[in-house]
């Protein structure tokens, strides 16, 4: 499957709705933050330290990955490997089967999303309910999320009105209290009909083997409270190693995605419910997926991308991202996060535009809470891309030519007088060739009449005189 | 003081005026300006679109020129240029040698309006220009050099200016390079943005040290038949 963004770039840029939701979101979530962030004082400071104890963790997850096993095991719970999308997927069809589930509810995860679980679920006669709202109204939609903290932020109030009307059988309205009222009603029935809950993870802590799912609705504590059975799939780098490493990716997690200072739940999970416990499910599955991460491990300078934290702070202040949203990347992951994740996850071949939709503006990397150098994987994919040989030929071509002129005074000369006639003869309204989206919406500005070169020979005598 | 000046492609072929503009500013205050004209490009184009080999050769033909140029700096009227060769040329360098090349010479490169402020300590040129003006940022120069406070502090200093910040200056006008082509309705409609938040500044002419941000720019505003002028930032400071 080939994700592609050009061809959906000018239907978003067209979308009037769209536009408007966009940066009404965008923007909310963007004050939120700052606003939180000027709080903090010490926040650069927790940045560089998440940004170290994610470089230590990555580089020694293996040990860190079987500690947590350890930990889970002991408390009761059990841990699964999966290496691929189709083996994680295996695993969860496998539990649904030992404990004849038929329905379960999912608390909002991303990394179901990346293995694309409901629809292996829905094949096997088991139904998936998704409880985030967003996620709830995605799936009532037919959508993906179109962003990784806001799943359906590109969808209005008015918007989700029509749905729930047309789908819901109730009335329209577009007052939220009552449209979340209709969603809670509904979900709550689910929870406690549901035999599976099924969560990501947003941290697993190793040394205490503890399962970190943060949460605003409630959700995630119903869905993995209520059921008789709680999966939890986790990505092997979401791993942190102490539980006194916690509060800062807390604090830098729920900051920069939301602007708040803590969300409504955090939910600490440590394996099933005890004995003397009055509830919680009695089987705890955690599944280690891997699909692709740890061929990212193995790469020094790329190794970085795994840090992420899933904040969605880079989506929220992408120009790029606030031009076209989420959906127009196709892939799970959007944004500037999706333009070096979706290519390492899958191949380079299947996002082959990913690493290069993007102005290099670097305004994900001064925002990133674990100090991503987003730009600098873009430029290592770029160069991988054109080693492949993935690009277009005449590509390849005109930069040799480029660089044959430019290392050569005398060949960039006569290059000079070449563009001038090349003007001379009508280039610069030139309809098709590689400046032709250029021309489209931007006049090309002529050469001057007299390179700075020339003046400079000229006036000063060339070359230090010489 | 003697300066040699590498004044980018962009600016030689189309931008002339900005390079004629920045020898009457470093001559004015007293700098001696030097001037090798085997000088071509940084090698970003290629760079930035991952062409790695190229964008190596051509950054070591700019070593080659400026290894002896004698200078105690070397001045560039662009952020994304000088950026290109003090910050990114580091990735493409080879050997040891090459390297300890490329970090003395890196060392010694200034953006101008960083060179004017930090190495020379001035800050009014002695222009004067009545017109009401706002400042764009180029991403690389702020984000990669950190130079942000010089430009506005050159031209809050000229003369019967009235600056304006607009909202958003930080953001990105949406050239970036390639991506001006590749992602063309993108890059534009985050160029039409920019302009919209230029013109709710009430400035007239938008100013930048980045020919790149420049020609995106005024090419748009071109086409919109925009009342918007576009100048880089040198061409203000010589308006004494």
């Amino acid at each position: 499957m080939q994700f592609r963004i050009l061809r959906n770039t000018s239907d978003a840029l067209s979308d009037g709705p769209l536009q408007a939701n966009l940066k009404h979101a965008l923007g909310r979530s963007l004050t939120a933050r700052a606003a939180a962030v000027s709080e903090v004082e010490n926040w650069e400071e927790l940045r560089s330290y998440a940004r170290h104890i994610k470089k230590c963790t990555l580089r020694d997850l293996g040990r860190y990955l079987r500690q947590m096993e350890e930990q889970v095991q002991r408390q009761g719970g059990r841990v699964l490997w999966a290496s691929d999308a189709r083996e994680a997927v295996g695993h969860v069809l496998e539990i649904a089967r030992t404990h004849q589930a038929s329905t379960a509810a999912k608390s909002k995860s991303m990394l179901t999303e990346e293995i694309q679980l409901n629809a292996a679920l829905e094949d096997s006669g088991i139904r998936p309910v998704e409880t985030d709202l967003g996620e709830f109204i995605l799936q009532l939609a037919g959508q993906i999320p179109s962003h990784i903290v806001a799943p359906a932020l590109h969808m209005s109030r008015a918007q989700v009105a029509a749905l729930f009307a047309d789908k819901l059988q109730m009335e329209a309205t577009d007052d939220v209290r009552e449209l979340t009222e209709t969603a809670r009603r509904r979900l709550r029935r689910e929870f406690l009909k549901a035999d599976l809950g099924i969560s990501g993870v947003n941290f697993g802590i190793a040394e205490t083997g503890t399962v970190v799912v943060v949460e605003n609705e409630g959700n995630a504590r119903l869905s993995t409270a209520l059921p008789r059975v709680h999966i939890a799939l986790m990505g092997i780098e979401k791993l942190i190693p102490r539980w006194m490493d916690l509060p800062v990716f807390l604090k830098l997690l729920t900051i920069s995605a939301t602007g708040q200072r803590i969300t409504s739940y955090v939910n600490l999970l440590n394996g099933p419910k005890r004995r003397e416990e009055p509830d919680g499910p009695e089987h705890f599955y955690l599944i280690f997926v891997d699909n692709g991460r740890s061929a990212i491990l193995k790469d020094d300078r790329k190794r970085q991308t795994l840090s992420c934290i899933r904040c969605g702070a880079c989506q929220n202040v992408c120009p790029v991202f606030q031009s076209i949203g989420g959906h127009a990347y196709e892939s799970t992951y959007q944004g500037p996060i999706g333009a070096i994740l979706t290519p390492q996850l899958t191949t380079a071949s299947d996002a082959p535009e990913h690493p290069f939709a993007s102005s290099l503006c670097a305004a994900c990397r001064e925002i990133c809470p674990v100090k991503i150098d987003i730009p600098e994987v873009l430029l290592i994919l770029r160069e991988q891309a054109v080693e492949s040989r993935t690009g277009p030929r005449s590509e390849r071509l005109a930069f040799r030519l480029w660089a044959f002129a430019m290392t050569r005074p005398r060949i960039y000369r006569l290059g000079e007088k070449l563009i001038r006639l090349a003007f001379r003869l009508g280039a610069g309204g030139m309809k098709r060739g590689p400046l032709a989206g250029w021309v489209r919406s931007r006049d090309l500005p002529a050469p001057a009449m007299e390179s700075f070169r020339s003046w400079m020979a000229k006036t000063r005598g060339g070359r230090n005189g010489s | 003081m003697r300066v040699a000046l590498f004044t980018t492609c962009l600016v030689d072929q189309f931008l002339p005026e900005v390079g004629k503009a920045t020898v009457r500013i470093l001559e004015k205050l007293g700098v001696e300006v030097l001037y090798d004209s085997r000088q071509t490009c940084c090698g970003q184009p290629a760079y930035n679109s991952g062409h790695v080999r190229e964008a190596r050769k051509v950054v070591r033909h700019f070593l080659r020129v400026f290894a002896d140029a004698g200078a105690d700096a070397i001045v560039v009227p662009s952020g994304s240029c000088a950026t290109m060769l003090k910050v990114f040329s580091s990735h493409l360098l080879e050997t040891d040698e090459e390297e300890a090349l490329g970090s003395e010479i890196g060392a010694r490169i200034f953006e101008l309006s960083d060179f004017l402020v930090s190495s020379l300590g001035v800050e009014a040129t002695g222009a004067s220009f009545s017109e009401s003006v706002t400042f764009h940022d180029s991403c690389h120069q702020l984000r990669e050099l950190g130079v942000r406070d010089q430009p506005r502090r050159l031209l809050r200093a000229v003369q019967g200016i009235d600056f304006r910040e607009m909202d958003d200056a930080e953001r990105c006008c949406g050239f970036g390079g390639t991506f001006a082509i590749k992602f063309a309705d993108v890059s534009s409609a985050m160029g039409h943005d920019k302009i919209s938040r230029i013109r709710e500044s009430g400035a007239r002419v938008v100013v930048s040290n980045d020919g790149g941000c420049l020609m995106h720019l005024r090419g748009l505003i071109d086409r919109q038949k925009a009342p918007l002028r576009t100048m880089h930032l040198a061409e203000v400071l010589a308006r004494f």
